[in-house]
């Protein structure tokens, strides 16, 4: 099989392995190539008062230092979101200024040499200071749906609780790079590593006071992306399109890791609160929660994230009588942003810990609890509160099936007996279930564009908006591509994203990328398909219809028959006949909605449901801690390439899991981020993933929406999966909840508290 | 003496540098600027991500991947570096692992891989576990499990060990640096007195960091690579006699062969990554006189000895004595330090050494520990408890000696210890842990030792679970 289906490799595999494959960094620089690097700020709230320069202008190489004065059109890369800090800083790590040089030493050490003349004032650090202050970048949200607080106050039990979870660095391997070229008229050639290319030329456009027209921004691949590269790509490629306007030479800004990771966003830290009224069979009958996520200094992406936190906080539960409140608060830190899931993993994690609690205190696992509230389960519902149907069915299976491959009765066993034997070691068994929509949450993004040539020799040019970090898009859309057209992928040249080919895209982000993009290049293939078929129709002189591509071969009425063309004597043809091989293509998801005002619509197109089990170990003396299996069903619809899907489903649960374990976003009392490399900020090694790491994609499972084959979305939704691992630490020690992520440290002084 | 240029074998190829290049510019850069081969990425720096790793290749066929972005050109002076551009055979068709990564879907964005197929080449010759060998590479994209697949079926493609190039220079000038290679002790310490704030450079770990992530353009370097002294190794009945300079690999693997050196093995197969281990060495540790450094607390738990020669004698003191305070030890200006003396422990002791992090590899040292008891009559007689990263120095804890020496060793006894370590050991709180952390995880660790001295037959810590079936 060579289409849709197949579990093709990724197209760049052996070339990523060769080292062949070439990342924005790896290309020849042309010469007179100049170099940035960012000044940041030290602090993390004040007045700029003055940036004392003029050591740095007289040092070696030193072209030019250019600030938020030097900014020709707007100094904004949003709304109100300088691009350099003008009078007031907002974050510690927030871009002052960039040297420009010959060299990239000459203008890091230039960089260091700036000093900022700052008017320090008292800067808000935490979620909790920042409710009391009342000061958001995404004023409250509200879900609500009954009546909440009545249906708490006449619930058998209440529980009130409150708990964390730690935002999380993208740490893409290869950091933010932008890379613009002047050109004649105002042109500007900016290659970006970039998940958003049109946002790139939007906001080089804005920032040089030009026209999209005269921008160009491309894309072959990144080295990761996560969401971290869906905003925050945009403003450093336009630190380097001003500083090459500014000099008139190409020039190149490769952030290091450390600055990457002082001034980009990175996860949302959450804090919870909530009440719910239940009855003591564990059934939830009213839930109240404030879900409020740490927006950082500016607005960035924040709206979308609350949304989804707000619209995924039951996760794949019902409870009748509730009240969601969401918000996004201004603390003087680093502007939170996209990450994987966006809102969605910590939009699940309320339910759960609503369910562990209210399981130890109606005495009954946390399993169990969670079943009973299933949306579709005895009594409750199959509608979220924002009126949307989920399929409810889906649920229980997926669960079901996690359960039985874990093996889940026996383990339980096993464990309670190790634990009753070891002297200090306590082992414990997790689960998580999940129901995430696809689409994004902002309406107009659910488009996409492509553009097909099939050239006369028979070769297949393919582009398309959506960008390649890894998650094999390209091959998956290239698969697509190849269904339609009856032909082996190696007739199809895959090739770089191009506003200049393919405009007003979206985002690659949302988990969208093959849902929207392949439809779209589907579209575009069709359209040739039907004008080739004429042409065989004629020559073959049968109808239309019974004109088969197949096997890189156009066959008339039946496939194997004795009339029949090569598919390139047919592209041939078609320029011979004078007919177009040249379609754009173009998609808009159907049939979605969403009411800002009510809160209420049918947001997504639809629903992916996972199921997973998790082991794991603890030492009661030092915190330690270790994932020893995992189970996974995920569903991915009718997978359009199961080896792909297959490697999303363990990267983002490997992921999820270092969120939600090891990875620890460190900042000082005066807000400094310590974590600024790999040496502080831990994310998984290979021994961090399960040993036994059992995942299967969920059989016979067809989208039930028209989507690309049937196939569903995969990227985002198996990043909840991980909250089984947490889950799993809570039953090892014995606790109903912990804040996040649950770091060696975490653990012991959860155990101190529980032993009093 | 008299400048000359560096010289290096590359995927099999003799280059000379031109005389001038900076002899502290990073491998990595110089492979992604001027030798063009782009293949080889950097992640991070640093040296904690991988996707720099190259491979050292030895004379005798032997493959150390190490970090390129630590490494100095003037410390690959006379080596053998192979890339990921060098793999391909004669024929130019990719090799066997890179075909296997590709086709196992052992890549995703594709950034770390090149590093990662290095490691993997390096590893199908050396063999030993798998994650250990993985230890220095990140992958963010594929959870490893493809990756660990490819690592499980490698083999060794069997290529020669290359013909290193005979190279005597020893010294390598750049406008305003001079970088001095001495292959002497005799010669080195003549340069270190003449010499005494120029950089000590052995593996480079720590100072390579400078260049690297700091981007600092040294003077002066002593680099000490090129004299045997340093990079010694002696066993006897009593002791290892281990070379200042001697890689941590190579030491690992001592420990590993010889008699009561396990547990500082196993220790040591957690410091840093392969690729560190390549570069790093016990010098550097007591150089440096961190008090995290990973090595710090064995070495006082065994009572070992530090050997410093200059060009007025050599001297021997306790590591214990050495170490001065926060990052400040007993070197004086024109010393090196030659070597270091870890004592044999005997049949019957007992010997712990402890690691505690937020991640199991490559992660630095929460709290560390080494422990060394001898028992008489079923009793504590002598005892070393010795503790890194609670304090400004690795230090031991004499009054939780104190309280164990003389007492059966159980678990009221080391409960005991573990009150009063909480009297002298006042740990500062920082990203690894706060004060309160590190202090409970210190008397965990000592009453752990309950458990690894009473029954040793019963693993008692995580790791030993989390083992692939």
């Amino acid at each position: 099989m060579k289409g849709a289906g197949a579990a093709l490799r990724h197209d760049s595999a052996l070339k990523h392995t060769t080292g062949e494959a070439r990342f924005l960094d790896d290309t020849a620089e042309a010469a007179g190539t100049l170099h940035a690097a960012l000044v940041l700020s030290p602090i993390a709230h004040g007045r700029l008062l003055a940036l004392e320069d003029a050591a740095a202008r007289a040092m070696p190489g030193v072209v030019a230092v250019l600030g938020a004065r030097d900014v020709p059109g707007q100094n904004d890369i949003a709304v109100n979101e300088p691009l350099f800090a003008d009078g007031l800083v907002e974050f510690a790590g927030q871009p002052l200024a960039v040297v420009v040089a010959t060299t990239r030493d000459d203008a890091l050490r230039a960089a260091a040499a700036i000093r900022a003349e700052i008017t320090p004032r008292e800067p808000v650090l935490s979620i909790e200071r920042a409710l009391e202050l009342g000061q958001n970048v995404v004023a409250p949200q509200v879900m609500t749906r009954g009546d909440a607080a009545r249906a708490i106050a006449a619930a058998p039990r209440r529980m009130e609780a409150e708990f964390r979870a730690g935002g999380q660095e993208h740490f893409y391997l290869e950091g933010q790079v932008a890379l613009a070229t002047p050109g004649e008229d105002g042109e500007m050639l900016v290659l970006s590593s970039t998940q958003h290319p049109s946002e790139v030329q939007h906001v080089v456009a804005k920032v040089l006071g030009g026209a999209c027209h005269r921008v160009t921004v491309t894309c072959r691949r990144m080295g990761g992306g996560f969401g971290g590269k869906e905003s925050n790509a945009s403003w450093v490629a336009a630190v380097a399109a001003l500083a090459a306007s500014a000099t008139g030479r190409p020039v190149k800004l490769r952030l290091t890791r450390r600055a990457d990771m002082l001034a980009t966003g990175k996860r949302h830290p959450f804090l919870y609160r909530w009440t719910a009224g239940f009855d003591a069979q564990g059934r939830v009958l009213g839930l109240e929660a404030l879900l409020a996520a740490d927006g950082g200094w500016s607005v960035d992406m924040s709206p979308g994230v609350v949304f989804r936190a707000v619209t995924h906080a039951l996760n794949c539960c019902d409870v009748a009588d509730v009240t969601i409140t969401g918000c996004a608060v201004k603390t003087n830190t680093v502007s939170h942003t996209a990450f994987r899931g966006f809102g969605g993993p910590q939009g699940a994690l309320l339910m759960e810990d609503v369910v562990h609690r209210v399981a130890a205190a109606c005495g009954l696992p946390p399993e169990e609890v969670r079943a009973r509230n299933f949306l579709g389960a005895p009594g409750k519902g199959e509608e979220t509160p924002y009126g949307q149907k989920v399929e409810g069915d889906l649920i229980a299976r997926v669960w079901a099936e996690a359960r039985q491959d874990s093996d889940w009765d026996r383990r339980r066993g096993e464990i309670a007996a190790f634990n009753a034997t070891h002297p200090t070691l306590r082992r414990g068994l997790g689960s998580m279930v999940l129901a995430f929509g696809i689409s994004f949450g902002v309406m107009h993004l659910n488009q996409a564009g492509a553009l097909v040539h099939v050239y006369a020799d028979g070769s297949i040019r393919l582009n398309h908006g959506g960008t390649e970090m890894g998650q094999g898009l390209f091959v998956k859309v290239a698969q697509v591509v190849c269904d339609v057209f009856g032909t082996d992928l190696d007739r199809i040249a895959i090739t770089a994203t191009s506003t200049a080919e393919v405009p007003n895209t979206a985002p690659t982000a949302a988990s969208t990328g093959s849902d929207l993009n392949g439809w779209a290049a589907h579209n575009a293939a069709e359209t040739i398909k039907g004008r080739m078929a004429e042409v065989a129709a004629t020559r073959f002189g049968i109808p239309v219809e019974q004109v088969i591509f197949a096997d890189n071969k156009v066959w008339a009425e039946r496939i194997g028959g004795n009339v029949v063309l090569e598919f390139s004597e047919l592209a041939k043809l078609c320029f011979l006949e004078r007919v177009s091989l040249s379609s754009t293509g173009f998609y808009r998801t159907p049939d979605i909605h969403w009411d800002r005002a009510t809160m209420r619509g049918n947001p997504f197109f639809y629903f992916s449901y996972g199921a997973a089990v998790s082991e794991v170990i603890v030492d009661t003396l030092t915190g330690e801690h270790r994932c020893l299996r995992t189970d996974i069903v995920q569903d991915c619809g009718r997978s359009l390439n199961p080896a792909i899907d297959r490697g999303q489903i363990e990267g983002a649960f490997v992921q999820g899991m270092g969120w939600l374990t090891c990875e620890e976003l460190w900042w000082d009392t005066q807000g400094r981020l310590r974590t600024v490399g790999p040496s502080t900020y831990k994310i998984p090694g290979s021994r961090d993933v399960p040993p036994i790491f059992n995942v299967r994609l969920l059989e016979g499972a067809p989208a039930r929406s028209e989507t690309i084959f049937r196939s569903k979305a995969v990227g985002e939704p198996p990043v909840l999966l991980a909250i089984s691992v947490a889950n799993a630490l809570k039953d090892a020690i014995g606790v109903e909840t912990l804040d996040l992520p649950a770091t060696p440290e975490r653990l012991l002084m959860a155990l101190a508290r529980r032993e009093g | 003496m008299s400048a000359t240029s560096i010289a290096f074998l590359l995927n099999g190829r003799q280059v000379h540098l031109p005389p001038g290049t900076s002899p502290t510019t990073s491998l990595l850069d110089w492979l992604r600027g001027p030798a063009a081969l782009s293949g080889t990425k950097e992640g991070c720096a640093e040296g904690d991500c991988g996707a720099c790793t190259v491979v050292l290749e030895g004379a005798q066929g032997d493959r150390r991947p190490i970090n390129a972005c630590l490494t100095l050109l003037g410390q690959v002076h006379g080596r053998a570096i192979r890339t990921v551009e060098g793999l391909r055979g004669a024929d130019g068709a990719p090799h066997p692992i890179q075909r296997a990564m590709a086709e196992s879907d052992g890549t995703q964005c594709g950034f770390c891989t090149p590093g990662i197929v290095m490691t993997a080449w390096a590893h199908a010759r050396e063999g030993g576990e798998v994650h250990e060998a993985l230890a220095g590479n990140l992958c963010r994209c594929t959870g490893y499990r493809p990756i660990l697949d490819v690592f499980a079926g490698l083999a060794d493609d069997g290529a020669a060990p290359p013909a290193l190039p005979q190279e005597a220079a020893t010294v390598f000038e750049a406008p305003g640096q001079v970088f001095h290679r001495p292959v002497t002790l005799d010669a080195l310490l003549a340069l270190r007195a003449a010499h005494p704030g120029a950089w000590l450079l052995a593996g480079g770990t720590d100072l390579g960091l400078r260049v690297s992530d700091h981007r600092e353009r040294p003077a002066e370097v002593i680099c000490l690579l090129g004299v045997p002294e340093l990079h010694a190794l002696q066993a006897t009945p009593e002791a290892l006699e281990v070379g200042a300079a001697l890689p941590y690999a190579a030491l690992l693997e001592a420990c590993r062969r010889e008699a009561g050196f396990a547990p500082f093995a196993a220790l040591l197969a957690r410091l840093g990554s392969r690729q560190i281990r390549g570069l790093g060495t016990l010098g550097g540790n007591l150089g440096t006189a961190s008090p995290i450094g990973d090595a710090l607390p064995p070495l006082l738990a065994l009572g070992a000895q530090v050997t410093l020669a200059s060009v007025r004698g050599m001297r021997r003191m306790a590591v214990a004595d050495f170490l001065k305070g926060y990052r400040v030890n007993d070197l004086a200006p024109d010393e090196v330090i030659l070597s270091v003396t870890l004592p044999r422990p005997a049949p019957g002791d007992l010997f712990v050494c402890e690691k505690v992090s937020k991640r199991h590899d490559q992660d630095i040292a929460t709290v560390g520990a080494a422990f060394w008891l001898r028992m008489e009559d079923g009793r504590v007689a002598e005892v070393r408890l010795a503790f890194g990263g609670v304090g400004p120095i690795a230090a031991r804890a004499p009054r939780a000696e104190a309280a164990l020496r003389g007492h059966v060793l159980n678990a009221a006894s080391l409960g005991e210890a573990a009150e009063v370590l909480a009297d002298e050991i006042f740990p500062l709180s920082d990203w690894r842990g706060s004060a309160a952390y590190r202090l409970m995880v210190a008397q965990g660790l000592l009453r752990r030792l309950a458990l690894r001295g009473s029954n040793p037959d019963l693993p008692a810590d995580v790791a030993s679970y989390a083992v692939s079936p």
